[in-house]
């Protein structure tokens, strides 16, 4: 079952290469240029350690952004989920900054602090903690109250509590926080960059629009996408089997 | 551990959306001696898990107050609650480890296991348990901590009866070796005298005592089931209201 599935997905991603070579050759515009042409890009790219050092740059930004975005909205929405009145108080202000476009905060956030890293970092930390928030509120909502009696009549600590009983049921939330959160960061980072970096992904991707450099376009991007695929088995995936292997 | 001295005065539960308010529990005065064994009887629904959580401090939205006699902290507890509320991410044995003192040798764990026949089911999610072995394992949890009081709510429910008979067996000589006080609430007039030192029986809501009495059989003669149901007879002969309340 297992391998027809794997033959399934690789016959799906040469079914999309092929697809994508047919329309290569029909068109015949270097604006769609061949899978091959893309590689060969990608390749010398990598050789020159151009590709390595901008995706390295956008990569610090996202770690960066993500760590800060994910234990601040944790914390915050832990907090949220479990004390109603400071909820009914904040909930308008993650409403209003969940409502506002990325692009206002990133511009604001350089004009109010200038070109510097700090204020790219802010900038997406601003973007996506609202949505961290919003997850792990729900989360912290739906937490089983007789499992945190238990522990309360058991003498656990805020500390013992925190890690036995309230985040493993805040997994499942702050999975989808994670995944829904890389989704979003990267694609903030590279607009981030783009107005107002000068490396990255966004920076470099910025300038091969300028010069209509679709092959260089796409080598990047496969790169960056690649990354993200990566992070998800390599880290994601085996969270996820590890925090959940006592489910039936 | 001092003695508990519990007055509650009125809890009530508020209305929610179209369900009116109700008082659980009224005018209720109990007090609890050191190292006593006390059964709480009562009808289904009278309010007895309420008091439970109110003497385990888990409910503070109430008139009245629980008083320790002596200035002491918080009476470690054990509870047994009706449902066994073990944390499923983590195995039985794991469990039982953390409510435990880090310094709590593993061979006292080791033989309650045993003794709990709960050895060859430590490794095991409690996803993968039968009911009456949740219990099992929740009993085992709540001696496990050496509670100062110990709250049991109706803990042999979904027990086969050799295994409650067995279970019933380790709690009194668990109590025995190390007296503390305990709150056992059950439906079973039988499994109360065996058990008790006192009777409390409880009225329907709003919950407030009925009838406190001693139970005069000696505890090296509890095992005879002639002897305590003759005292059961005895009671319901004497109070008629009691057989309301089974």
């Amino acid at each position: 079952m297992k391998l027809t599935q794997q033959l399934l997905a690789l016959l799906s991603l040469l079914a999309f290469l092929a697809l994508w070579q047919g329309s290569a050759l029909y068109i015949n515009n270097h604006t769609l240029p061949t899978p091959a042409a893309v590689a060969l890009v990608f390749w010398q790219a990598c050789v020159s350690g151009q590709l390595p050092f901008h995706l390295g740059a956008t990569l610090l930004r996202l770690l960066v952004s993500f760590s800060i975005a994910m234990l601040l909205g944790s914390a915050i929405g832990i907090v949220l989920g479990r004390h109603k009145k400071l909820d009914a108080f904040f909930d308008n202000w993650l409403v209003i900054f969940l409502n506002v476009p990325a692009l206002v905060t990133i511009i604001l956030c350089y004009v109010w602090f200038g070109l510097i890293e700090s204020a790219a970092i802010l900038a997406v930390v601003i973007n996506k903690l609202p949505s961290v928030i919003v997850t792990i509120r729900e989360g912290a909502r739906s937490l089983d109250q007789d499992l945190l009696d238990m522990a309360r009549c058991f003498g656990f600590s805020r500390r013992k509590s925190l890690i036995h009983v309230i985040w493993p049921q805040l997994h499942p939330f702050v999975m989808a926080a994670t995944r829904s959160g890389l989704a979003l960061i990267w694609k903030i980072i590279l607009v981030v960059e783009l107005l107002g970096r000068s490396n990255g992904m966004g920076y470099q991707l910025h300038l091969f629009f300028q010069m209509f450099d679709v092959a260089s376009i796409l080598a990047y991007t496969i790169a960056f996408v690649g990354v993200i695929q990566f992070i998800e088995l390599i880290i994601l995936k085996p969270l996820d089997r590890k925090a959940l292997r006592w489910r039936r | 551990m001092s003695d508990i001295q519990i007055n509650i005065i009125n809890k009530t539960y508020p209305a929610i959306g179209q369900a009116t308010s109700h008082t659980a529990i009224a005018n209720l005065n109990l007090s609890l001696k050191s190292g006593e064994f006390i059964c709480l009887v009562g009808p289904s629904g009278c309010g007895k898990t309420t008091l439970l959580n109110i003497i385990a401090d888990l409910d503070h939205d109430y008139q009245g107050s629980i008083s320790l006699s002596e200035q002491s902290s918080r009476p470690k507890i054990g509870y047994i609650f009706q449902n066994p509320r073990l944390l499923p991410w983590r195995t039985v044995r794991e469990n039982i480890e953390l409510v435990v003192e880090k310094t709590l040798s593993s061979t006292i764990i080791d033989n309650l296991l045993e003794l709990m026949q709960l050895t060859p089911s430590q490794h095991i999610y409690p996803e993968r348990l039968s009911l009456g072995m949740s219990r099992r394992v929740s009993i085992t949890r709540a001696f496990a901590v050496d509670p100062d009081l110990l709250l049991m709510d109706e803990p042999f429910v979904s027990l086969d009866a050799p295994t409650a008979r067995q279970v019933r067996a380790l709690l009194l000589s668990l109590w025995q070796q190390r007296p503390h006080t305990v709150l056992f609430v059950t439906h079973d007039l039988r499994e109360a005298i065996a058990l008790a030192d006192r009777l409390i029986f409880l009225s329907a809501s709003p919950m407030s005592i009925i009838s406190e009495i001693r139970v005069p059989i000696l505890r090296s003669e509890r095992h005879d089931e002639v002897a305590i149901e003759t005292f059961r007879q005895q009671l319901l002969n004497e109070y008629p209201a009691i057989k309301q309340l089974l």
